[in-house]
């Protein structure tokens, strides 16, 4: 098979798969139990460290 | 011992450069090598003088590095007024032709100020723009100062130079022709080697950062890093005809060319103009509105989904060409289902304000940050509309495409860069509040008129054009003649300059509050306690 309808077969079938694949899981990684409460603490990351950078006591695990 | 390899490099270069001066085979590149030669000698003379001086080391491992960031908010607010005033000239230029002027032909004229224009205000301001925010956001997100030490410093005057050497290469005659990466193979390669330190600075930043998580602008800033790279590599791959010469030729050829060439420029739509800026908007927003992001679970699908179909939208540049139909049909599929995530982030950055929408009366600031997402959510309306195969065959080739670009990039990435120098120059600077909120609302609204003379003109004149190009009479003849829809397009021209005006003039009090706020706003209490940086 020449190199072109090999690529194309292939993006269009298990690459197209394993892409969608991805991005679902995405959707429902994001929704697992338990994400909104670290979600919260993430999207406060503005609003600490303005003035200068963490100590290594201060870092966060 | 650094500084001696230093030296022996900046030497090399000189030489080099001097031999380029002499063998020039063309303007450009004769100015360039010039330029070069005395750039690398000024640095030469520099190291040399500094050579086997006694190191003072001041360990500022406690501080951000905020200088870099304070010379990237000046840039930024330099090539902006540079390249709106650019743009407006070239405005006028269109709707009076004689102000290509005859004494300046082969250098001041449209075809040579356009991409001038384009890449002033593209990569200049908004390049300089994403560079100086993406250094502030990611020391302020990640609680560590930027990795690499001077390394920031090689990255923003390296990329100081890439423009100059790109808008002087405009003017003489190097170009390689592509629109929106003009620029010929050794400025391509000086690109390079400047985005890949500042990939560096930014991961090395990331990789030693005292927060768990990744904030989600620093991925949307990393997803503008990483495929601006990547672009710009597959985009300009060319082999020069000489070393000592600026021009060089591509090696893809025909549709695959077209093809490259236009999922370079869609994406750089895509990757420098949204991801970057909207990168600014998840962190600028929040911070102005003093409220955590709307919903952080849709931004992180905001993210993938916006990085996962935009890569495949550039075919929709190509219809009714020599591209086969399935390539610009996906293009076009990907650039309406792009619709949806594009407004889920649009509505996650307005919804921030949600509770707080008061300060829409209070804070012009925050006033010009809502009015660039709007814009966001309007041309990310409009493009997806454009793309499809019918629209496209009366608006390509149009003035509408020209508005189109013009309500994104002056409303959304120009508004949101704005929204976001009043934010840092008091933060930067340590002042207490800006200069003068006054002059924030007359720039805010001289920008906006300015934007919706700009954009409805362009519709007018775009509609107009594509509906008289396409007029036949009942013999089946074209009805017009190119000239007659030129001549039909005159009076949108100058109301199209006249709102190049106003945005310009906004520019312009913006950059006299910023200052004034530097030189008379009240210093912030704390700062008296810091010492002043020696850097």
């Amino acid at each position: 098979m020449e190199e072109y309808t090999l690529l194309r077969q292939f993006a269009d079938s298990w690459m197209l798969l394993v892409l969608f694949v991805f991005f679902v899981g995405i959707i429902i990684w994001v929704f697992r139990p338990g994400a909104s409460k670290e979600y919260n603490d993430t999207a406060n990351i503005p609003f600490r460290h303005q003035d200068k950078p963490a100590t290594s006591k201060e870092a966060r695990q | 011992m650094s500084n001696y390899i230093k030296l022996i490099a900046l030497g090399l270069v000189v030489v080099f450069a001097a031999i380029g001066t002499n063998y020039a085979r063309d303007l450009a590149y004769q100015v360039h090598a010039i330029l070069v030669m005395l750039i690398a000698g000024g640095l030469f003379i520099w190291t040399l003088r500094n050579t086997d001086e006694p190191d003072i080391l001041i360990d500022r491992s406690g501080e951000y590095m905020d200088d870099v960031i304070r010379y990237g908010v000046i840039a930024t607010a330099f090539w902006g007024v540079v390249g709106f005033l650019a743009g407006t000239f070239i405005a006028f230029q269109l709707a009076f032709p004689v102000l290509n002027f005859e004494w300046a032909q082969g250098y001041l004229n449209f075809g040579r100020l356009r991409p001038l224009h384009t890449s002033a205000v593209i990569f200049a301001f908004g390049g300089n723009a994403l560079i100086a925010t993406s250094f502030y956001v990611v020391q302020r997100t990640s609680a560590a100062r930027l990795w690499g030490g001077n390394l920031a410093w090689f990255v923003f005057w390296g990329y100081q130079l890439f423009i100059v050497l790109a808008a002087t290469g405009y003017v003489l005659g190097g170009t390689q022709s592509k629109e929106y990466a003009e620029p010929e193979w050794y400025v391509d390669l000086w690109l390079t080697i400047v985005w890949v330190a500042y990939l560096a600075v930014y991961l090395g930043t990331i990789i030693k950062r005292k927060e768990p998580h990744i904030y989600v602008a620093n991925w949307f800033y990393l997803a503008f890093i990483v495929t601006v790279a990547m672009l710009h590599l597959v985009n300009n791959m060319t082999i020069p005809v000489s070393i000592w010469g600026s021009k060089s030729v591509i090696v893809w050829s025909g549709v695959q060319d077209a093809m490259i060439q236009w999922w370079y420029g869609h994406n750089a739509v895509g990757f420098f103009l949204t991801a970057g800026f909207l990168g600014m908007m998840y962190y600028f927003i929040p911070k102005q509105a003093e409220r955590p992001v709307f919903s952080y679970k849709l931004s992180i699908i905001h993210f993938w989904a916006l990085i996962f179909l935009y890569i495949w939208a550039g075919p929709h540049h190509l219809h009714y060409t020599a591209l086969p139909d399935w390539a610009s049909t996906l293009g076009m599929v990907f650039s309406v289902i792009l619709w949806m995530p594009s407004w889920g982030g649009m509505i996650n950055g307005l919804m921030t304000l949600s509770g707080a929408w008061d300060k829409l009366r209070t804070d012009p600031v925050i006033r010009m940050m809502v009015i660039s997402v709007g814009f966001y959510g309007m041309s990310t309306f409009e493009g997806p509309m454009m793309s499809i195969r019918a629209v496209n065959s009366l608006s390509h080739y149009t003035d509408w495409t020209i508005g189109h670009v013009h309500s994104g990039a002056l409303g959304w990435n120009g508004m949101i860069t704005f929204g976001a120098l009043y934010f840092l120059v008091p933060v930067l600077w340590k002042r207490e509040r800006l200069y003068s909120l006054q002059m924030v609302s007359w720039h805010f609204w001289l920008a906006t008129i300015g934007i919706v003379l700009y954009a409805a003109s362009m519709w007018v004149t775009g509609i107009m054009e594509g509906l008289m190009w396409r007029e036949v009479d009942a013999n089946g003849f074209l009805v017009n003649s190119f000239a007659d829809t030129v001549a039909a397009k005159f009076p949108m021209y100058v109301v199209r300059a006249l709102g190049g005006v106003m945005f310009v003039a906004g520019a312009v009090i913006m950059c006299y509050n910023l200052w004034m706020t530097v030189r008379k706003a009240p210093a912030k209490e704390a700062s008296l306690t810091v010492a002043v940086p020696a850097e």
